[in-house]
């Protein structure tokens, strides 16, 4: 293995002299700067090198663009030396939207915007004040609007009918937006000192935590209908996102704990010394203060969830990884999954990879 | 408010009235515990309801009767003929096996992928960095489905891949060489274990003595003795055999080794390139918790490289990594449900199958939860155990 250089306030290659040229400067300091990192470098470029160029080959070079409708016969020639990006112009829009009724499509479309529209501005850090809360109350409401319809001459289209991309971030957000106020109240039933309180909260969390998602769903589709009076029954999809509301609030609550840990005692005693009720003292002083401190880890379970949602493919919900799996039962194009997994790997991996940045440069700047 | 008023604002005289705080926070926990038990007897009367409306009788009676499932994988022997309990236990087995399985390999790829981030070589630690930001920011359930797709894309078993010589890899999963594991296998490897255990208490001792008048007792000849001669003794009197058996290519199948079902295969690479990119920010970030100058004084006192790894750097850097490990840990052998995606039969997929057999959906879910529960509070303990153990003395 190569030396450990990353420490910090390592002493930089850099300091040296500067002569020479400066490319030839760098792959010394970088990638020759002794003989096993030379060997190490050369073996590695040649492994990346030919990973590179089978992947060009078949991602670019041989692959199959597009197709006649419903005609993969094209794709069948190239496969396996080839990839058949032709399914993705075939079936991107069951793939992102699902059964939702073709024509209509506009709304989800709009809605997924609307959902990106939010993320965003919940980023800026001069909007974090009590009218965000207003602003995800509006968003949500305009997005269920959107999507069951019914009002202002939009067509009514019940939930068995939505899919893809749109209830991936459903599933999310409202999780998030739902399971956030419900954490707040178990991290402070888990702090407070009294003791009925504080071991419901214990056992909830613990309960929720030690078991995995896909029991809970498991429990949110099959164990449901037993739970309620006879006839009484919910949406399948409603179920499942009480499930993730559920598990969001355990994880969330832990987070906010550890937001409510780092407070200073002081703060308490001073709120408490003012004469604040638990409630005013908690909403004024301790709970700004709390939150600010996790704000990264709350994006990082958000993160987390984003990706979790994907489980309800389990249970049979049409998600987008659903609907991704869906498109491909088609016999015509069944061989090019792989493609189709590449596709929806990249939506994914676009929202969490925005979301862990702007967490990284949280963390980069809540230190000053 | 003003700050010299004693008494509660008259808003709130309903509390006030109680006048002490004891009673106030009484009338809260009555209320939060009230609304608790309201609603779990609200859903248990529904439940019964519900239940002898469809006949289903609750409890455990049905482990008894025949599960009537295949399991095609299975650690432990096992035919459609045996119960529901039997059946469980097959479930649990097959979790155990790809989490244990899976905690150690991706322990080991996390480090190396860990250390390989704070490389010297900028192409290393560059595709370090790629590899951790692609695997954690793609779903779990996608990489699993991705897996299984390639896996089933293998060529038949007779055009079977042949990386090393004795190793297949082809749709019917990966076929290693093995040494067929018996009764006799099972006291050898127990004497080693308990070589080891004795080993470990004798080598306390021996450092204690040496606290004690300073002089230096060297224990390797104890760890030869315990955990290679005598295991090796017991192998020669039971006269164990410890050839290895070569897979070879019969008709269309295998003969011989050990088969990894591609499920199982799929499975393991999902859970631990995953899991590994995780662990490999959490090895980093531990590293690079350990302060500069403690390698700049372990190297001003000389040590050699290898000493000065093990006896200062990694201790410290442990205490940063093993609390966040263990959670990973956990998040492992909850993600192992994930198997019932692609068909691998571990305890959830075998508890779905059950209920859908039987209805029994309680007490289904109460086993997975239990399953779940014990194996959480088992890996955190050992965790604990660990995490106290290289925790910070301090005098």
């Amino acid at each position: 293995m190569t030396a450990i250089a990353d420490i910090p306030e390592a002493p930089r290659a850099a300091r040296r002299p500067q002569i020479g040229n400066p490319v030839l400067r760098w792959l010394r300091a970088n990638l020759f700067s002794s003989i096993p990192n030379g060997i190490l470098s050369v073996v590695l470029l040649a492994v990346l090198a030919k990973g590179i160029f089978s992947f060009v080959q078949w991602g670019l070079v041989n692959a199959v663009w597009l197709t006649p409708a419903n005609d993969s016969s094209a794709c069948r020639a190239v496969r396996g030396v080839g990839a058949c990006w032709a399914i993705i112009p075939e079936k991107y829009r069951f793939i992102l939207f699902g059964t939702y009724p073709f024509d209509e499509q506009w709304r989800p479309a709009l809605a997924v915007l609307l959902f990106i529209a939010l993320f965003y501005l919940s980023t800026r850090r001069a909007l974090w004040r009590r009218e965000l809360a207003y602003l995800w109350i509006g968003a949500l409401a305009l997005i269920s609007v959107l999507m069951w319809g019914g009002v202002f001459g939009l067509s009514f289209v019940s939930q068995d009918r939505w899919g893809g991309l749109p209830v991936t971030l459903i599933l999310a957000t409202f999780g998030l937006a739902f399971g956030f106020p419900f954490g707040i109240l178990v991290a402070l039933g888990r702090r407070s000192n009294l003791p009925a309180i504080r071991s419901l909260s214990v056992l909830y969390v613990e309960l929720i935590r030690g078991v995995p998602l896909v029991s809970l769903l498991f429990m949110a589709s099959v164990m449901f209908p037993l739970f309620m009076p006879n006839g009484f029954n919910i949406d399948k999809l409603l179920r499942a996102q009480v499930a993730i509301i559920l598990f969001a609030g355990a994880y969330l609550a832990e987070v906010i704990r550890g937001g409510l840990q780092a407070v200073p005692r002081g703060q308490y005693e001073a709120a408490d010394a003012l004469g604040l009720s638990y409630w005013r003292k908690n909403r004024l002083i301790v709970l700004p203060q709390a939150i600010r401190h996790v704000i990264p880890p709350l994006v990082n379970t958000f993160i987390a969830f984003f990706k979790d949602t994907s489980l309800v493919l389990i249970i049979g919900i049409f998600d987008l990884l659903t609907t991704a799996k869906t498109a491909i039962i088609d016999p015509a194009w069944q061989q090019f999954s792989v493609e189709v997994y590449i596709f929806i790997a990249a939506i994914y991996f676009a929202f969490c990879f925005a979301m862990s940045r702007y967490s990284r440069s949280l963390e980069a700047t809540s230190g000053r | 408010m003003t700050s010299d008023a004693p008494r509660p604002p008259p808003r709130r005289r309903f509390f006030g009235a109680f006048g002490r705080r004891e009673l106030k926070g009484l009338f809260w926990q009555v209320l939060v515990v009230g609304i608790a038990v309201a609603v779990i007897v609200f859903l248990w009367s529904n439940t019964v309801t519900n239940l002898s409306a469809r006949r289903i009788t609750t409890g455990f009676a049905f482990l008894g009767r025949e599960a009537g499932m295949p399991i095609s994988d299975s650690l432990l022997a096992y035919n459609p003929r045996d119960s529901y309990l039997w059946a469980f236990a097959v479930g649990i087995a097959n979790t155990l096996r790809v989490a244990v399985i899976g905690i150690v390999l991706a322990t080991i790829l996390g480090t190396v992928i860990g250390i390989s981030r704070l490389s010297a070589n900028w192409l290393l630690s560059r595709l370090a960095a790629v590899y951790v930001e692609t695997l954690r920011d793609i779903p779990l359930l996608l990489q699993l489905l991705f897996w299984y797709v390639l896996m089933q894309a293998l060529p038949a078993a007779r055009a079977a891949w042949r990386p090393i010589e004795g190793v297949f890899l082809s749709n019917r999963g990966l076929i290693l060489p093995a040494i067929p594991i018996g009764t006799p296998h099972l006291w050898v490897l127990g004497t080693a274990v308990l070589g080891l255990v004795v080993f470990y208490v004798i080598r306390r001792r021996l450092i204690a003595q040496q606290m004690r008048d300073g002089k230096p007792r060297p224990a390797w000849p104890f760890a030869v003795g315990l955990i290679v001669v005598v295991p090796s003794l017991v192998s020669v009197l039971l006269g164990v055999s410890w050839t290895i058996e070569w897979p070879e290519l019969r008709g269309f199948n295998f003969v011989g080794g050990l088969t990894l079902a591609p499920e199982y295969f799929a499975l393991l690479i999902a859970l631990v390139t995953y899991t590994s990119a995780f662990i490999a920010e959490i090895v980093r970030s531990g590293i690079q918790s350990v302060p500069r100058g403690q390698w700049d004084a372990a190297n001003a006192l000389g040590l050699r490289r290898s000493f000065m790894l093990r006896q200062i750097i990694l201790p410290q850097a442990l205490r940063v990594i093993v609390p966040p490990m263990t959670s990973q840990y956990l998040n492992l052998t909850k993600n192992s449900s994930l198997a019932v995606a692609i068909g691998y039969q571990d305890v959830v997929s075998i508890a779905n199958t059950t209920l859908n057999q039987t209805g029994q959906a309680i007490e289904a879910i109460a086993l997975i939860m239990a399953v779940f529960l014990t194996i959480s509070l088992g890996i955190s303990f050992f965790m604990n155990w660990y995490n106290s153990r290289i925790a910070l003395v301090e005098r």
